[in-house]
C-alpha cells in the first residue's frame, strides 16, 4: 500500500473528528443568529435562513447581559491578578528563601491538593456571610485567589533561578522586596502567565460556588445568571445560544491568542506527574 | 552578618507565604475542618439567624443520610459517572493524543488546538447547548441518527439514558485537557524503542501494548486521578440540563449537597454528604496510588 492514500485518509478521519469535536460551538453560534423559533423545527436547520442580531439586542438590553458580563469580567480580572501576586512571592519563598518550616509546610499544603473544594463550601458560606462579604464580588472570588496548585507551578519554575543571582543582589544591599520585584519577577514571568491564563479560566468558568455566594441578581456572574435565564427561557432556544456565545466568546478568544500558554503550561506541569 | 542576613532571608520567607497561608488557611483549611465538625450538628436555617442555637448530636446526620434513599441514588449515580465516564474519558484522550501524535497527521497544531478547544468553554453555557442537542424532536443527535434509521430517542427524558448523556457530554468537554497530558507522555518516550521493536517485526498492536502503554504508566496515574477527583464533583452538568432528573436518576452527591444545604438550609446534613464526598475521593487516590506502586 502507498503511504499517499494512507495520509489523505487519515487525515480525513481526524477532519470528521475535529468537525464533531467544534460541532456544538459552531451549531451554538449558528442558532444564535435565527429567527426566533427557526432552531425548533424539524431537521433541525444548520445555518439561519435570514441572520438577524435581535437576540443580541434583547440581552444587552431588557435582559442586563451587560450587568452580568461586567460583574464576570470584576471577578476574573480582579481574581486573576490577586492570584498571581500572592502565588508568585509564596511560590518564589518555597523556592529560594531559607526559613524554619518550609518543606513541610509546602508538604503539607500539596497534601491539601487531593481533597475537593465542595467540601470546604458550607463553612465557607456561613463564614462569609458573617463576615458580610456574601452578595460580593470579593466573595464570589475567594476560591481563586491562591490556588495551591499555582504556588507549586510557581515554585518548580523558580527552583531554576541561580542562587549566585540573588546572593550578588544581596551583597549590592537590595532589600528582599527589591530582589523580589527587580530580579525574581521577571525570571518568572513565563510561568507567572500561564498561571494568569488558567485562573482567569478556572474563575470566568466557575459556577458552584458563585450560585451560592450571589443570591442577589444584580451581583450575578454571566454563569449564574445564563442557568438562571434558561429556566425562565426554555423555549427560546436562539436566545439562550446568543447568551452561551456571549459567555464563552471572552475565554474562547483568550484562548486563541494565548493557546501557547495553555498548551505549554498543561504539558509541562503533567510530564513529572 | 551571615547571621543577620539569613534571618533577614527567613524574615522575608515567611512575609511572602503569609498571605498565601491566610488566605488557604480561612477559606480552605479551616472550612474543611468546620465541615467535619458541622457534620455532627443540628446546622439550619434557625443557626443562619442565630449560631447559637446549632446543637451537637453526634452521629445523627450519618444516620439519616443512611436511611434516605436519594443519598443511596446520588451515590450510585456518582459513582457510575466516575467509573464510567473517567476511563472512557481517558480513552477517548488517549486516542486523540496518539492521533496528533502520529506521523501521518498533517498540520498537528490545528488538530491539537480544535480538539482542545472545548476544554476552554464555559460548562453551563455548553451544557445548554448540549441540552438543545439532545431535544428528542428537534435536536441534532436525532436528527443525525435519523439519517441511519435509529428513531428518536428522548436522551435527557429517559431515566436509562439521561446519566450516559451527561457522560458524553463530560467527555467531550474535557477529553482535550488529558489529550495534552498524553500528548506530553507520547513525546516522552524514546523514538528508538519504537525503531528497535520494528526492526525485530513488532506490528502496530504490539508497539503499543508493549512499549507505549508501560511507558505511559506514570502519565496514567496522573490522570487517573486528575479525572477522577474532578468527576466525584459533577455538579452543574446535572443543575442545567436535567436538575437531577428524570427519576432521580441524575442527582449526584454534590447535587445533593447544594440542594439540602442551600434549597432546604440542612447544612449539617448537606455537611456529612461533604464528608462522604471527601473519603470516597481519598479512598480513590489511595487505591490508583497502591496500584501504581504495585505494578512498578
Amino acid at each position: 500500500m502507498s503511504a499517499r492514500p494512507k495520509v489523505l485518509g487519515f487525515n480525513a478521519l481526524l477532519v470528521v473528528a475535529s468537525i464533531l469535536a467544534a460541532g456544538p460551538l459552531l451549531w451554538m453560534i449558528s442558532a444564535s443568529f435565527m429567527r426566533p423559533g427557526e432552531a425548533n423545527s424539524s431537521p433541525p436547520p444548520l445555518l439561519p435562513s435570514d441572520p438577524t442580531l435581535e437576540h443580541y439586542r434583547a440581552l444587552f438590553t431588557s435582559l442586563n447581559l451587560g450587568r452580568y458580563f461586567l460583574n464576570s469580567l470584576g471577578v476574573a480580572v480582579g481574581g486573576t491578578l490577586l492570584a498571581v501576586l500572592i502565588t508568585a512571592m509564596a511560590g518564589y519563598a518555597f523556592a529560594k528563601l531559607r526559613f524554619r518550616g518550609r518543606d513541610s509546610l509546602f508538604k503539607a499544603l500539596l497534601a491539601g491538593m487531593v481533597i475537593p473544594g465542595q467540601v470546604a463550601m458550607l463553612p465557607m458560606f456561613i463564614l462569609l456571610r458573617e463576615m458580610g462579604l456574601i452578595n460580593t464580588l470579593f466573595g464570589a472570588m475567594v476560591p481563586v485567589l491562591a490556588p495551591i496548585y499555582g504556588i507549586f507551578l510557581v515554585r518548580q519554575y523558580a527552583l531554576s533561578i541561580p542562587d549566585d543571582l540573588l546572593d550578588a543582589a544581596r551583597l549590592d544591599g537590595a532589600s528582599e522586596l527589591r530582589i523580589f520585584r527587580s530580579v525574581v519577577l521577571p525570571a518568572i514571568t513565563p510561568v507567572l502567565a500561564t498561571l494568569g491564563v488558567f485562573t482567569f479560566l478556572s474563575a470566568w468558568n466557575d459556577f458552584m460556588w458563585p450560585l451560592i455566594v450571589l443570591s442577589d441578581d444584580s451581583h450575578y456572574t454571566l454563569p449564574v445568571a445564563l442557568a438562571n435565564l434558561a429556566g425562565e427561557h426554555v423555549q427560546d432556544v436562539e436566545l439562550m445560544m446568543g447568551g452561551a456565545v456571549v459567555t464563552v466568546l471572552p475565554v474562547f478568544l483568550a484562548f486563541l491568542f494565548l493557546q501557547r500558554h495553555y498548551i505549554q503550561g498543561i504539558m509541562a506541569g503533567s510530564v513529572k506527574g | 552578618m551571615i547571621r543577620e542576613e539569613g534571618r533577614a532571608e527567613a524574615r522575608a520567607g515567611w512575609g511572602f507565604v503569609t498571605p498565601a497561608l491566610l488566605l488557604i488557611g480561612v477559606f480552605f483549611a479551616i472550612p474543611v475542618v468546620s465541615a467535619f465538625v458541622l457534620s455532627f450538628t443540628d446546622f439550619d436555617i434557625y443557626s443562619i439567624g442565630d449560631l447559637g442555637s446549632t446543637r451537637f448530636i453526634g452521629l445523627k446526620n450519618y444516620r439519616d443520610l443512611a436511611a434516605m434513599p436519594l443519598f443511596w441514588t446520588a451515590l450510585k449515580n456518582t459513582v457510575y459517572f466516575v467509573v464510567v465516564g473517567g476511563p472512557l474519558s481517558a480513552a477517548v484522550s488517549l486516542a486523540a493524543a496518539m492521533a496528533v501524535n502520529s506521523k501521518l497527521t498533517r498540520f498537528k497544531p490545528f488538530f491539537r488546538s480544535a480538539f482542545f478547544a472545548p476544554w476552554v468553554t464555559t460548562l453551563v453555557a455548553v451544557a445548554l447547548v448540549w441540552r438543545y442537542i439532545y431535544h428528542p424532536q428537534y435536536g441534532l443527535l436525532n436528527a443525525l441518527l435519523g439519517l441511519v434509521g435509529i428513531g428518536p430517542i428522548d436522551w435527557l427524558g429517559n431515566p436509562h439514558t439521561a446519566m450516559p448523556s451527561i457522560i458524553i457530554l463530560s467527555v467531550w468537554k474535557n477529553f482535550g485537557y488529558n489529550m495534552l497530558v498524553f500528548l506530553a507522555g507520547l513525546q516522552s518516550i524514546p523514538e528508538e524503542l519504537y525503531e528497535a521493536a520494528s526492526l525485530d517485526g513488532a506490528g502496530g498492536w504490539h508497539r503499543f501494548r508493549h512499549i507505549t502503554l508501560p511507558m505511559l504508566g506514570p502519565t496514567f496515574v496522573f490522570v487517573g486521578v486528575v479525572t477522577m477527583i474532578a468527576s466525584f464533583q459533577i455538579f452543574s452538568e446535572p443543575y442545567v440540563m436535567t436538575q437531577g432528573g428524570p427519576l432521580k436518576s441524575t442527582t449526584t452527591l454534590v447535587l445533593l449537597m447544594y440542594e439540602q444545604g442551600f434549597r432546604w438550609w440542612r447544612l449539617g446534613l448537606s455537611a456529612s454528604i461533604a464528608v462522604v464526598l471527601f473519603l470516597l475521593t481519598l479512598a480513590g487516590t489511595l487505591l490508583l496510588r497502591l496500584r501504581r506502586s504495585e505494578t512498578r
